[in-house]
């Protein structure tokens, strides 16, 4: 597929997926672009006659060609053999540091089985996390900038062995020249001044989980005694949000699912609150689980994006605009398209690391057996599997290859992908779905912007 | 142009000729995390 063209708010928009254009199009060269690369120009003045005159057809005709020609239009995906051919080592430069396998909260959609992970409940010793950033600087090669990320289970449930972890990662990245960011996803649960401070100086980014109106997040993130957490989480989030150093990032984050897909006003809830970095995102569950998102709540979900679209748009014009994680598109600029091209990077840029020091492609293949990649405590990983998740870019994805949101999406979950499919190299339809969605509307967005 | 309006030009080609260094950040697109859509990140090669 070369372009995708669709509507939205009144506009005819073309992206042209190989170059990254994006053009608004008036409904002559929007029918015209359905027959320009399989018919003459005679038959296309004849196909659309008797809704456009014999003129504007042609007009339309020749600002198609030349769009063409100037290689915005109908481009050819000219990068698959480079990417094929590319031979450059992988380094891994980011990593999910699993600190806690154990967690204080039992939300009902939680991947990581109230985060043990289906394993024993366990935190992680310094130790373990010292021989952990060893490894990732080892392995970072000359990259410079390395991630990790504070994860669990619930992280905050060994505080004391993430701040002398950070201790010791501050020291190392002097010696080896590095740049280590940090981030931690939290239940908020914990939070209190001290480690709100703390946090807010030593974390490049903090992650607050909260789900949105009281009811949907009581719903879901409750504690043992199933009571809910909203009344506890929301005053320490806003303390949180406000204490936070204005130039760095934090967001709000939220889970939907089937018992809430009319997630806008989750969102818009969030906003009220007076939050601004929003992320609401859909569960991943299987089809079984009641909470699951379901191929029948598509055309409501994908309301919902449009609608946080039209919110955003609306905002921004009075000056109150928000970031929506998933909007955050930078058409002029974004990333080369060697990043894009080659997915999460899972298993050979990006690892997990659990408790006892075992290294997996990342948190969502943690316990899986067959997808250890080692230990941090003999230092090397299973090359094979490894180069097997490096292999798995869009261009080894028969269902990507021919996908206009590519060089958006690269390529999908691969733990979701093996999951659904028992195949990281098949995409999972549903995300897929919401994923596409998700790109129309954040371009939609800056379609706006630009005009205005 | 009379049809066409031109929001931007495409900038995937051009940046083939950028070092391909992965110093931006990963992107995680699960939605366990917040994830990112590759699309999002800032490029950090300057
Ligand atoms: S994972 Fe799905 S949406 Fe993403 S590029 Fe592949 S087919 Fe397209
Ligand atoms: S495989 Fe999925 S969950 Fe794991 S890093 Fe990649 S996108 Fe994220």
């Amino acid at each position: 597929m070369k372009i995708h063209k669709y509507r939205i708010f009144d506009k005819n928009i073309v992206i042209d997926v190989n170059s990254g254009a994006i053009h608004v199009v008036d409904d002559v060269v929007y029918d015209c672009l359905d027959y320009y690369e399989t018919k003459s120009k005679k038959e296309i003045v004849e196909l659309l006659s008797d809704k456009h005159s014999r003129e504007s057809i042609l007009e339309a005709l020749e600002e198609i060609e030349y769009l063409v020609k100037e290689n915005m239009l109908f481009t050819e995906d000219f990068y698959k053999e480079i990417v094929l051919n590319d031979k450059s080592p992988s380094y891994i430069k980011a990593m999910c540091l699993n600190v806690a396998h154990d967690c204080n909260l039992k939300c009902k959609y939680c991947f990581a089985s109230e985060g043990s992970y289906e394993g024993k409940r366990s935190l992680m010793s310094a130790e373990v996390g010292k021989k952990a950033i060893d490894f990732v600087i080892k392995n970072s090669g000359y990259r410079h900038n390395i991630e990790i990320d504070l994860f669990g289970g619930e992280p905050l449930m060994n505080f004391d062995a993430v701040k002398e972890i950070i201790e010791y990662a501050k020291e190392q990245e002097k010696i080896h020249n590095k740049n280590i960011r940090f981030t931690i996803t939290t239940n908020a649960t914990l939070l209190n001044d001290e480690i709100m401070d703390y946090i807010d100086k030593n974390m490049g980014n903090v992650i607050l989980s909260i789900d949105g109106r009281r009811e949907v997040n009581d719903n879901i993130r409750v504690r043992y005694d199933g009571s809910g957490t909203f009344d506890a989480i929301l005053p320490k989030i806003k303390k949180m949000v406000e204490k936070r150093d204005k130039n760095k990032q934090y967001y709000v984050r939220g889970t939907f699912t089937h018992e809430n897909i009319d997630f806008y006003n989750d969102v818009v809830f969030l906003l009220d609150q007076g939050f601004n970095e929003i992320s609401i995102e859909p569960v991943v569950l299987e089809d079984e689980n009641p909470l699951a998102i379901k191929k029948e709540d598509l055309p409501v979900i994908f309301e919902q994006y449009e609608k946080i679209a039209k919110e955003l748009i609306e905002r921004k014009k009075e000056g109150k605009g928000f970031k929506f994680y998933h909007f955050n598109i930078d058409i002029n600029g974004g990333p080369c398209v060697y990043k894009r091209v080659s997915g999460c990077g899972a298993g050979y840029e990006y690892v997990a690391v659990t408790p006892e020091g075992d290294i997996y492609p990342c948190h969502q293949f943690v316990g899986k057996e067959q997808f250890k990649l080692g230990n941090v405590f003999d230092g090397r990983i299973d090359e094979k599997l490894s180069k097997e998740f490096k292999d798995a870019h869009i261009y080894n994805k028969p269902k990507c290859m021919n996908c206009w949101a590519r060089f958006y999406c690269s390529g999908g979950c691969q733990a979701n992908n093996y999951s659904f499919n028992g195949d990281i190299h098949e995409p999972y339809d549903l995300a897929c779905e919401m994923m596409k969605k998700r790109i129309e509307c954040a371009i939609a967005v800056k379609v706006f912007e630009e005009e205005n | 142009m009379k049809h066409v309006k031109t929001i931007n030009v495409g900038t995937l080609k051009a940046s083939l000729a950028k070092p391909g260094c992965k110093e931006c950040a990963n992107s995680c697109q699960s939605a366990c995390k917040t994830s990112a859509t590759v699309a999002n990140l800032p490029c950090e090669h300057n």
